[in-house]
């Protein structure tokens, strides 16, 4: 499934907040189609390094390439990479006041400029998909967590990113609706969606990741396949931190 | 983790300083307030009709000032909204220049009272710009509330959820278009509640513009008093003519409100 061909293309980036050094010196190449798995403890950097690559957080140095275009300097387009990258957020962050049609159509039509029927129509679509054909009329509001989700991932979807970025999708959820979700996402992974997908899902991890990272303190331990990473870790600290969770 | 789902819950601001929005949650409230303006008409009617002489004669003569009081409560109203909505993203904005004139404006305001206010521009506008009274009167009201409403409409602004302009943001629209069609619309409708007042209030402060000379409902009562020396008769005829109005006002700013909150959902 995958290509040669590198999508994401992270170097050497640091990030500090005042004296934190949320990331130090992290590089990383995720190529067209693979699905990367990035796990660690709290605080270890992971949602830092995520949204770096759509540039919610402002590098302090480094550089990340999306599909060829840079991030930083005289040549970055931010919009651009902003339409490529589809970002699914651990608190969903739909809009409120919109129904979920309308929550998906929003970027469609203001930022690539199609037509309401246009992309109502692929909005329809992609409700379809993520199970809520018969939905398109509801607020956030009255939706469940999972519910939520899919929507959200339906609204990312619905910009034709190349790559899709989610940080903890299912650790608001209850339980029941965290299989929903991930089936979603299995579902992408599996149609060849470049994936970026902090998580500490093992059934998914082992499913659809074809690499999995371990971060600590702001940097990249220890990288592999989810059996090298899960069943013969290397480092001590990835060790430790499985032990933790597993 | 769970309670991160709280963020998408849109909450209130409410800053109260005018008469009590009736709602339909507290049912002593909206009793005071049928209450109060079945008192107030019953009375202003009684004294019209039944005692008649002087006050339907009085009522005559200040009702006519009605027009004028209502025409620059409504022109202020317009003005300062607009002023607060642009005081309000000022002061949230990235560029620091914009966020200083907006500061200092709401600064500025807030520590002059309004009498004040309402006299020093009135005649500096006459002074500089050729303006009738009432086109000054509106101005000045709406740049004295204008600073009060642009704090509330940055709070309403600051009070959406982070992630909201971050979901925009990474959807690729742009921070002005996140404004438009994710912020605002949010924040308009937890500011209705406070903004309603403001208006309330206002019409109730049309009476200061009475001290620039315009002849509202309090100026013509002043000016029938110079005449007939009746003062008590007269105010109290105005105070109930402007209860009426404000108890009127405030059930149609709950009515709105409400209409917002079924559009939610
Ligand atoms: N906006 C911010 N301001 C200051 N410090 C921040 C900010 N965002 C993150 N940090 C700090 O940067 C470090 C990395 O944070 P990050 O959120 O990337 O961790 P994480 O691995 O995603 O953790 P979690 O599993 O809890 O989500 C932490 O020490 C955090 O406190
Ligand atoms: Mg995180």
């Amino acid at each position: 499934m995958n290509s040669n061909k590198i999508m994401v293309d992270i170097q050497n980036v640091r990030k500090d907040f005042g004296t934190v050094k949320a990331l130090r010196k992290v590089s990383l190449q995720i190529h067209e189609g693979e699905v990367v798995l990035i796990i660690g403890p709290s605080g270890s950097g992971k949602s830092t390094l995520l949204r770096s690559v759509n540039r919610l957080e402002t590098l302090t140095s480094g550089q990340i390439f999306v599909d060829g275009d840079p991030l930083i300097g005289p040549k970055a387009d931010i919009r651009k990479i902003r339409e490529e990258t589809g970002m699914v957020f651990q608190s969903f962050n739909l809009f409120p006041h919109l129904n979920a049609l309308d929550n998906i159509c929003l970027a469609p039509i203001k930022v690539r400029k199609l037509s309401r029927t246009v992309a109502q129509e692929r909005a329809r679509k992609l409700l379809k998909r993520v199970g809520l054909g018969d939905r398109e009329n509801a607020y956030p509001g009255q939706l469940s967590g999972g519910q939520k989700q899919r929507v959200a991932i339906a609204r990312s979807l619905a910009m034709e990113p190349k790559v899709m970025l989610f940080d903890e999708p299912t650790s608001a959820l209850d339980p029941e609706m965290i299989k929903e979700v991930l089936d979603v996402m299995l579902d992408l992974a599996k149609e060849g969606m470049t994936m970026i997908v902090v998580s500490h899902e093992m059934g998914f991890a082992r499913a659809a990741a074809d690499r999995v990272v371990f971060m600590d303190e702001g940097e990249i331990v220890e990288m592999g396949t989810s059996q090298q990473i899960f069943d013969n870790p290397r480092e001590e600290r990835t060790m430790k931190f499985l032990k933790h969770i597993l | 983790m769970a309670s991160l789902n709280n963020h998408e819950e849109p909450r209130v601001i409410e800053i109260t300083d005018g008469v009590l929005l009736p709602t339909h949650g507290e049912r002593r409230i909206i009793d005071s307030w049928r209450l109060t303006l079945s008192i107030a008409i019953l009375g202003l009617l009684a004294m019209i009709f039944l005692v008649k002489d002087p006050y339907s004669q009085i009522f005559r003569v200040v009702i006519k000032g009605a027009p004028l009081t209502f025409g620059v409560t409504l022109g202020a109203i317009f003005g300062s909204v607009f002023l607060g909505l642009f005081t309000g993203i000022g002061q949230i904005a990235h560029v620091r220049l914009l966020q200083l004139i907006s500061g200092v404006y709401v600064e500025l305001i807030r520590g002059i009272p309004l009498l004040v206010q309402l006299i020093f521009i009135y005649f500096a506008l006459g002074k500089f710009f050729q303006l009738d009274g009432i086109p000054a009167a509106i101005i000045a009201l709406s740049i004295c509330y204008g600073a009060y409403q642009g704090e509330i409409f940055r709070a309403g602004i600051e009070a959406i959820p982070k992630g909201q302009m971050e979901a925009a943001l990474a959807l690729g629209l742009t921070r002005g278009q996140a404004m438009r069609y994710i912020i605002l619309p949010q924040t308009l409708r937890i500011v209705i509640p406070a903004i309603g007042n403001e208006f309330i209030a206002m019409l109730k402060d049309s009476s200061l513009v009475s001290v620039i000379a315009l002849r509202d409902i309090l100026r013509r009562g002043r000016e029938h008093v110079s005449r007939t020396f009746l003062s008590l008769e007269t105010y109290a005829l105005v105070a109930l003519i402007y209860l009426v109005f404000t108890l009127v006002l405030s059930k149609l700013v709950a009515m709105l409100e409400d209409r917002m909150k079924r559009h939610e959902q």
